[in-house]
């Protein structure tokens, strides 16, 4: 059901743990839906230096937020802000139709912990997306 | 860890060496239709009718009310919707439960397009349906009324007896989808009072895809579907021959051997429940300690997710299941666990152990060795554990 990809990193997450002090903390979904995914970045200089998850969910969740993390690390903010759903499923070689929005869910993880940093340094942030990254009732179209 | 340990025995069953034995020359030499007037049909024939009174001597039944069916959620569609159709000049009012399988969830649901009123019974923080709260849903309209015997997901039993009593008083069909029961508890639909019962093969080391109904002498209901004279003219369609004498040789040996399997299987779900629930702090056990079927174990973890746990498990050769909404293709969780009142959260984070025959004591002790480090894996990568342990609470 799930790719090798998808199984490495549900069995070996990357970036798992807090930052304590972090420039931006990003907590996104709920428990009535089954999962939740908290995203901590510290920034420097524009730069994520490092970046820290915890998900409460499936294996496609825990996956998606250990490859977004991946995919984030090292980046600029402006380049975390341009990672969408779709390219942290094609990193995994895909996730099954269902588990779709745990993909979003993590894009979502990411805009959230971003828009707390310019919240928490007073930056004016750019329009970012409002979904919660739970489906149920959600009318955002992702891919 | 080359040989898995397969835990998930209210799923399906593995097919018993006896029984496949039993359907071996019905596969191959004896391949004459039953229904054909040949030599060659004989013995399928004889070795249907003999698989019918292994079936009836199994539930205490006679053999004229068996009828042979493909699954048990073709007898749950046929009992409910052939009953509700065939005495809807009576009444059209049903009465069930919350727990109930989908094979009848959705059947009610679809007899409440046609005009039918169901109401369905809620049942406690155990599972347990009330015989009061049964008492009080009868109107003059009831026809019939379907309870769950043993609930597929908790393990809890129905007092069935009782609900069949009161329901032969007031002169109210009463059918049981007796799925799980078969062969891990006792059933006898004489003694029960039970006017219909659903029964599937492959929950009890049987092949899959064939199923039984038992319709007690006297009712009227009409065939499901058009076609032959098979099954007395009540079920179309060639025999499954050799899926009827597996059911029927695994019917005999489950029943058989009941005594046996029911110490064995609630020895090691004792030992399950009590080393998970002593050794593994915040957990809960779903459906009731005592009014429980003897394979079923279903505990609730708080701070994880089932599928997540399912998936840590089969890593490690185990394999159960979850009432998670992420195993079951929608977004709630079971409604099973939400009927027995688990808020969403804790209704994610369960898991399902049913054991079998071929499970073996050391079994438990891997799974609970297992569970203990996955657990704590999943929590410590869970924000709602890692809020718990920041607030206390």
């Amino acid at each position: 059901m799930y790719s090798e990809k998808v199984m490495d990193h549900f069995s070996n997450p990357r970036n798992v743990g807090e930052i304590e002090n972090a420039s931006g903390v990003g907590e996104v979904g709920n428990a009535k839906c089954g999962d939740i995914m908290k995203i901590y970045l510290d920034i420097e200089n524009d730069i994520i230096k490092d970046v820290k998850f915890k998900t409460f969910g499936c294996g496609a969740a825990i996956a998606t937020s250990s490859m977004a993390t991946e995919m984030i690390k090292g980046k600029s903010i402006s380049e975390a802000l341009e990672i969408t759903n779709k390219a942290v499923v094609e990193a995994l070689d895909g996730l099954p139709p269902a588990k779709i929005h745990c993909s979003v869910l993590a894009e979502e993880a990411v805009k959230a912990a971003i828009l707390d940093y310019y919240t928490q340094n007073g930056i004016e942030a750019p329009e970012l997306s409002g979904c919660n990254g739970c489906c149920s009732g959600c009318d955002c179209h992702h891919e | 860890m080359s040989e898995k340990i397969y835990v998930d025995n209210a799923a399906t069953t593995r097919l018993k060496p006896e029984v496949l034995e039993a359907m071996m020359p019905y596969l191959t030499e004896e391949y004459g239709n039953p229904s054909s007037i040949y030599s060659l049909s004989n013995k399928p024939k004889i070795a249907i009718e003999n698989a019918r009174s292994q079936v009836a001597k199994a539930i205490g039944a006679d053999e004229k009310e068996v009828v042979f069916v493909s699954c048990a959620t073709e007898a749950d569609n046929w009992a409910v919707k052939g009953i509700a159709h065939a005495y809807k000049n009576k009444g059209n009012h049903i009465i069930s439960t919350k727990i109930e399988h989908h094979a009848i969830l959705h059947t009610l649901q679809s007899l409440e397009k046609e005009g039918f009123e169901v109401t369905y019974l809620d049942v406690d923080e155990n599972g347990l349906v009330s015989v009061e709260d049964f008492k009080n849903a009868i109107t003059d309209n009831t026809i019939l009324a379907t309870v769950i015997f043993v609930n597929n997901e908790i393990g809890t039993i129905q007092p069935i007896k009782e609900i069949g009593e009161i329901a032969k008083e007031k002169g109210i069909i009463f059918h049981t989808d007796s799925v799980q029961a078969i062969g891990h508890t006792p059933v006898d639909v004489k003694e029960m009072n039970i006017d219909m019962l659903s029964i599937s093969a492959h929950k009890f080391y049987g092949p899959k895809g064939v199923g039984a109904m038992y319709v007690r002498k006297g009712i009227r209901i009409f065939p499901y579907m058009d076609g032959g004279a098979q099954e007395n003219r009540k079920r179309a369609g060639t025999e499954n021959v050799a899926g009827i004498v597996g059911l029927g040789k695994a019917i005999e040996m489950a029943t058989e051997n009941l005594d046996e399997t029911m110490t064995k299987l609630s020895k090691l779900r004792d030992k399950l429940i009590e080393r998970v629930l002593n050794e593994i702090p915040h957990v809960r056990l779903n459906g009731d300690r005592e009014k429980r079927v003897c394979h079923n174990a279903n505990f609730s973890f708080r701070f994880i997710e089932g599928e997540a746990l399912l998936l840590s498990l089969d890593l490690k050769g185990i394999l159960a299941s979850s009432g998670s909404a992420c195993t079951s293709g929608s977004l709630d969780p079971s409604h099973v666990l939400l009927a027995i009142g688990l808020p969403h959260e804790i209704a994610h984070g369960s898991l399902r152990v049913s054991f079998g025959d071929f499970n073996k004591e050391e079994d438990v002790d891997y799974i609970v060795e297992n569970l203990k480090e996955i657990v704590a894996r999943l929590r410590a990568m869970s924000p709602l554990y890692e809020a718990y342990e920041r607030n206390g609470k």
